[in-house]
């Protein structure tokens, strides 16, 4: 539980700095999910059963999931780690590279899941769950946030500068969520495509979340659930091996 | 006690090797000196030590436990001041002590507090944000983080570069008082006349290998003579020559000419009457010693 201590570290920051997280954290997603869903949703038929609303607010409250862990791991992490120096006095104290591995990666899914426990509070407040069954997508998001995170740190890691980032947001995290099905049901897309998707964590989140919200259980969890599990993992691995390269070669 | 042992350390980095078969034993309770150049190899010799920096070759033991592979229970006893300062800038004085506690798995350290603000200068500051604080009042604060857990030993890489004098003697004072409190210090630095007041013992290394070992006082007394008389001016060339046959070591650098002799007498006696020639007359210092054995070719 040495990591604990890291993760408590950035939780204190995060209390100081908590008006602008929740703003630039929520603001962002909400606008988008009320302009976006009420607006093009007007024009709508109901897509699998469901409003637009209720379609897009399953694939918001998981893309902002995502987002939230990605900017975490990869912007605040470098900075903490690249620009003020934080890990390297951490590693002063009997703590290793793997516990600040660790304390970001939980950190960065905890932070990610309150993202996503607010829409899914967005949610219910405008009635748009069906069930409380909904309360299910609160483990997932968590789930989603940890798949992310994982992955975010090995860029993390990796990176030399602050644009190494830009590469991993363009050419991965947006067309990801283009082909997840949070705008549209990634069924539709040509098969290759849709395999993409499928072989990518975003998908298997909005897999898992939509159902909930219109008060069914969604079908092969266990599928969705090993996938987000396995970059969580192998992810996590991958980001130590590297943190260790970087700071003890 | 031995606090620290090396043996046969090495490190490499690409096609250089920073760190060449290196032997280095620091005795409890005593102020030990690292002293070297720019890219002797000091720093990465203090992260191989502390087990940051995994060796390529050789032997570590800190404080009774082998690094790198128990260095984590090992660092729980030592505190670390690096060479720039990493203070967390999110949190308050008081707070940036608090958090690293926690990575000791310390808890509370109300009771600690006061005292290790009074001990960096800091009572009533404790409130105050990083950013607000000067450079000196950081190296302190630094200094005071390293002592949350109460180390047995401290390391500190050039723990006073960048600081002015005042700062850089406040922070003397207090790394003399904890060698009176018995605890042991290894430091890296550039200043010799900081390595001359504070350290019992200072280790000079250039490329990646102790060249020289003792008291200051001792490599002196090894290494060089015990007058220097330092002369510039006009027709510095003409008592140049003069200068040889009555000191055993004449150097030039630059418009500037260094004697090094054991019996003064007779070089002052050379610099009589020649007015248009300026000269300052000195016991010979670490420094010399250290021109000495890394020469005075520019590292950078």
């Amino acid at each position: 539980m040495r990591w604990s201590s890291i993760w408590l570290r950035n939780f204190l920051v995060w209390r100081k700095l908590f008006v602008a997280s929740v703003l630039t954290n929520l603001a962002d997603p909400l606008i988008m999910l009320l302009g976006l869903g009420y607006g093009l949703g007007a024009l709508l038929p109901s897509i699998a059963g469901m409003s637009y609303l209720q379609f897009f607010a399953a694939g918001t409250l998981c893309s902002a999931t995502m987002m939230t862990a990605s900017f975490e791991s990869m912007f605040s992490g470098f900075s903490r780690m690249h620009g003020q120096k934080t890990w390297d006095a951490i590693l002063y104290a009997p703590i290793v590279i793997d516990d600040i591995v660790a304390g970001e990666v939980v950190w960065a899914a905890s932070k990610a899941w309150l993202s996503g426990a607010t829409i899914l509070a967005v949610v219910a407040v405008f009635g748009l769950a069906a069930s409380p069954i909904v309360i299910l997508a609160l483990p997932f998001a968590f789930l989603v946030g940890l798949a992310f995170a994982s992955v975010g740190l090995i860029m993390t890691v990796l990176a030399k500068n602050w644009d190494f980032f830009s590469f991993y947001m363009t050419l991965v995290m947006t067309p990801m969520t283009m082909i997840s099905g949070v705008f549209f049901p990634a069924e539709q897309l040509p098969r290759p495509v849709l395999a993409v998707a499928q072989a990518l964590p975003l998908y298997h989140g909005v897999e898992l979340v939509r159902p909930l919200v219109v008060g069914r259980l969604p079908g092969q969890i266990g599928v969705h659930v090993t996938v987000l599990v396995a970059y969580a993992a192998v992810g996590y691995a991958i980001a130590i091996y590297f943190a260790r390269r970087r700071f003890s070669a | 006690m031995i606090v620290l042992r090396a043996r046969a350390l090495r490190k490499r980095y690409g096609e250089l090797e920073v760190v060449s078969g290196l032997d280095l034993d620091v005795q409890a309770g005593e102020c030990f000196g690292l002293l070297g150049p720019n890219g002797a190899g000091k720093t990465t010799t203090l992260r191989l030590c502390l087990g940051l920096t995994d060796p390529d070759g050789g032997d570590i033991e800190l404080l009774g436990e082998p690094v790198p592979s128990r260095a984590r229970e090992a660092r729980a006893r030592v505190g670390v001041v690096p060479q720039f300062d990493n203070l967390d800038p999110d949190f308050t004085v008081a707070e940036n002590l608090q958090v690293f506690a926690r990575y000791f798995s310390l808890g509370s350290i109300d009771t600690k507090l006061p005292q290790l603000l009074e001990f960096a200068g800091l009572a009533g500051r404790e409130d105050a944000r990083i950013t607000a604080l000067s450079g000196g009042m950081k190296r302190r604060l630094t200094l005071a983080r390293a002592l949350i857990n109460d180390p047995r030993l401290l390391v500190l890489d050039e723990p006073t570069t960048g600081l002015d004098p005042q700062a850089r003697h406040l922070i003397w004072e207090r790394l003399r008082r904890l060698t009176q409190e018995g605890k042991t210090l290894v430091l890296t630095t550039h200043f010799m006349e900081e390595a001359e007041r504070l350290c019992h013992r200072v280790a000079i290394m250039d490329h990646g290998r102790l060249i020289a070992i003792g008291s200051p006082r001792d490599l002196i007394a090894q290494h060089t003579e015990p007058h220097v008389v330092e002369v510039h001016g006009n027709g510095v060339d003409a008592w140049l020559s003069r200068a040889r046959g009555v000191a055993p070591r004449v150097e030039r650098v630059g418009d500037t000419v260094f004697a090094y002799a054991s019996e003064v007498a007779p070089v002052l006696a050379t610099l009589e009457g020649r007015r248009e020639l300026s000269y300052l007359h000195r016991p010979a210092s670490l420094e010399d010693v250290f021109l000495k054995l890394t020469g005075r070719d520019l590292r950078d």
